[in-house]
């Protein structure tokens, strides 16, 4: 890794390790570690969306479905049966795997937004079913006394303990990601994404390729709902639903497509600016939320991250001639 | 790979009665012909004549809506193109299909992913399998750069490559997939007459190399000069094949590309590299 590219890596974790320590003095933002904890359960989210998105091409409007199916089976796994939430954690995952690759197989084998389509439907399918299946999930009341986590034997409950145990996840799924893009398999992804008719005559079976991103996607969901369950310690099924789903997509097409980092900028602005900093418009908060995403639309529409990176290297871009 | 029944005398491409149909128009009249292995086999005839509808049936791209297609001994008429691709066909595009925003290498490097395996997990994790796969990719991809000449320019974009580069760097990322049969779409077009002459030469190494070369192209003088074989299509069937000489001094062909305005006066411009 050069200098160019390891500077601004090892600025983020500096500043995301410090991240506590600096708001807790402040009594106006030291719940700030409790929003970013949010936030980097979303950004789980919104990663695996991001490759699904900018370099697989397709939309999932069942985001939030694959996060309820992780927090649901979490919660379900260790409230009632007993579980050690890290047995049930990958469990949930297996199980959002699998529904993924069954949702996924017909609908990606199809040219064109059926996903969008075959997603939008099967969201709306668990949301009705979070609800209805009262024995199981407690219904529209939902699910309390969720066990919480412990790591080597020491429980998680601090805020800035959680903030680091879940940024470690965000870590981590940021690293395995970008090895992913930056190899044989990712290759094939950004090629199906610039010219998918040359991808498929190299060889690259288009439509499997866009399966696993979906799968991957789906269990990266999955883990952030299972982190969320035992954080919040309730479950409602509202935070499930198609508008969770369409947030996620948003997080990722504000922050910008075609970048990982894109998807955390993404996710941390949009979940400050829901959570915290439209509070004091009160009853226009919908109409400056929505005034901000149509900003973006207009104004940046390959997202903040892509905007950030040319304003700091418009000197780089002169030098070299812009392809065609 | 091969069909235990093929044996390398046999045709490497036999194509039985394919029939192409688009709606109303049919694009192939039910072409019977046979490619043998390690020539050159020029595709050429008139804009229509069903050409690159041909490369894209053989390809996979298409599926004929009649006849078979065999490659290697196998039928390959309704396989998908990527499976095609790793029984070992490789092909470029008559408009060039690369992929912009990725560099040169990382194009080429495309082109060996049908020859490798490292899959989501390992490519994640980083297994040691996986890097080393990546370390011979790498050499492989500078090689066929190597191969072509276009070993300088491996770390621009793609994108930024003057179309004659583009040209050459898709013939590279197509080699790169270890093909026994290559499919060139008009890979002369917009080329200027040093960069044909470069291209004819390629093409001639490629030959040497073992690979059969299939050329649609509408530049006469290259197709004359490294052609073992000219197939000619006129309104999707077969007019006349045959070696270069026997081609240029066809009746019919001539016809089929000047019309009932020909007079033998003129010259045959067929001859003269203007078609």
């Amino acid at each position: 890794m050069n200098l160019r590219k390891f500077a601004p890596v090892a600025a983020f974790v500096a500043f995301m390790a410090a991240f506590p320590w600096m708001v807790a003095p402040f009594d106006a933002i030291s719940h700030y570690t409790d929003v970013m904890v949010f936030a980097g359960i979303f950004c789980l989210v919104t990663i695996g969306l991001s490759l699904l998105m900018g370099f697989a091409g397709q939309i999932s409007l069942a985001q939030a479905a694959f996060f309820g199916i992780g927090a649901y089976a979490s919660a379900i796994l260790t409230g009632r049966f007993g579980w050690n939430p890290w047995a049930a954690m990958p469990a949930g995952a297996a199980a959002a795997a699998a529904v993924a690759w069954i949702v996924g197989v017909p609908a990606l084998r199809l040219k064109g937004h059926y996903l969008a389509m075959a997603t939008l439907g099967f969201g709306v399918i668990v949301h009705i079913v979070l609800n209805e299946e009262v024995e199981w999930t407690g219904g529209p009341s939902g699910m309390v006394d969720i066990p919480g986590l412990s790591v080597a034997g020491v429980r998680v409950l601090s805020e800035t303990a959680w903030y680091y145990l879940v940024w470690t996840f965000v870590a981590a799924a940021l690293i395995f990601s970008y090895h992913v893009l930056h190899s044989r398999v990712g290759r094939a992804l950004r090629a199906i994404h610039e010219a998918e008719k040359a991808a498929e005559a190299m060889g690259v079976p288009v439509a499997s390729y866009k399966v696993q991103v979906f799968v991957y996607s789906a269990v990266l969901a999955s883990l952030a709902g299972s982190l969320y369950t035992h954080y919040v310690t309730f479950l409602t099924p509202s935070s499930f639903d198609l508008m969770w789903s369409v947030r996620f997509v948003l997080m990722v097409v504000v922050g910008g497509m075609q970048s990982l980092w894109g998807a955390v900028l993404g996710t941390v602005f949009l979940t400050f600016v829901g959570n915290e900093w439209l509070h004091v418009f009160a009853d226009f908060e919908v109409l400056v939320y929505g005034g901000i995403l149509l900003a973006v639309a207009l104004l940046v529409p390959q997202g903040l991250v892509v905007w950030m990176q040319e304003k700091l290297s418009r000197r780089r871009e002169t030098l070299l001639p812009r392809s065609e | 790979m091969t069909s235990p029944r093929f044996s390398s005398s046999d045709p490497i491409l036999i194509l039985q009665d394919v029939h192409m149909q688009f709606g109303g128009v049919t694009a192939l009249k039910g072409i019977r012909y046979q490619v043998p292995r390690g020539i050159v086999q020029s595709i050429i005839g008139p804009n229509g004549a069903g050409k690159t509808t041909l490369l894209n049936c053989i390809s996979g791209v298409l599926h004929p809506t009649e006849g078979r297609i065999s490659f290697l001994g196998r039928r390959v008429e309704r396989e998908p193109p990527h499976r095609i691709a790793a029984l070992g066909m490789s092909r470029t595009f008559q408009h060039v299909a690369l992929f912009p925003q990725m560099s040169v290498l990382e194009n080429v490097m495309v082109g060996r992913h049908v020859r490798t395996r490292s899959g989501f997990w390992a490519a994640g994790l980083r297994t040691r399998s996986m890097r080393r796969e990546e370390a011979a990719i790498g050499r492989d991809a500078r090689a066929w750069l190597d191969f072509v000449g276009l070993a300088d320019a491996a770390h621009l974009p793609a994108g930024a490559l003057p179309l004659g580069k583009q040209k050459i760097l898709e013939i590279a990322r197509a080699l790169a997939t270890d093909p026994a049969l290559l499919l060139l779409d008009e890979p002369a077009g917009g080329l200027n007459t040093r960069e044909t002459e470069e291209l004819g030469e390629l093409i001639g190494r490629i030959k040497e190399r073992g690979t059969t070369v299939i050329l649609v192209e509408h530049d006469m003088n290259l197709v004359m000069t490294i052609s073992d074989r000219i197939l000619v299509l006129y309104y999707g069937q077969p007019l006349a094949s045959g070696v270069p000489d026997e081609i240029k001094e066809n009746p019919e062909v001539i016809q089929a590309y000047l019309g009932d305005e020909w007079t033998p006066d003129e010259g045959a411009p067929i001859m003269n590299g203007q078609l």
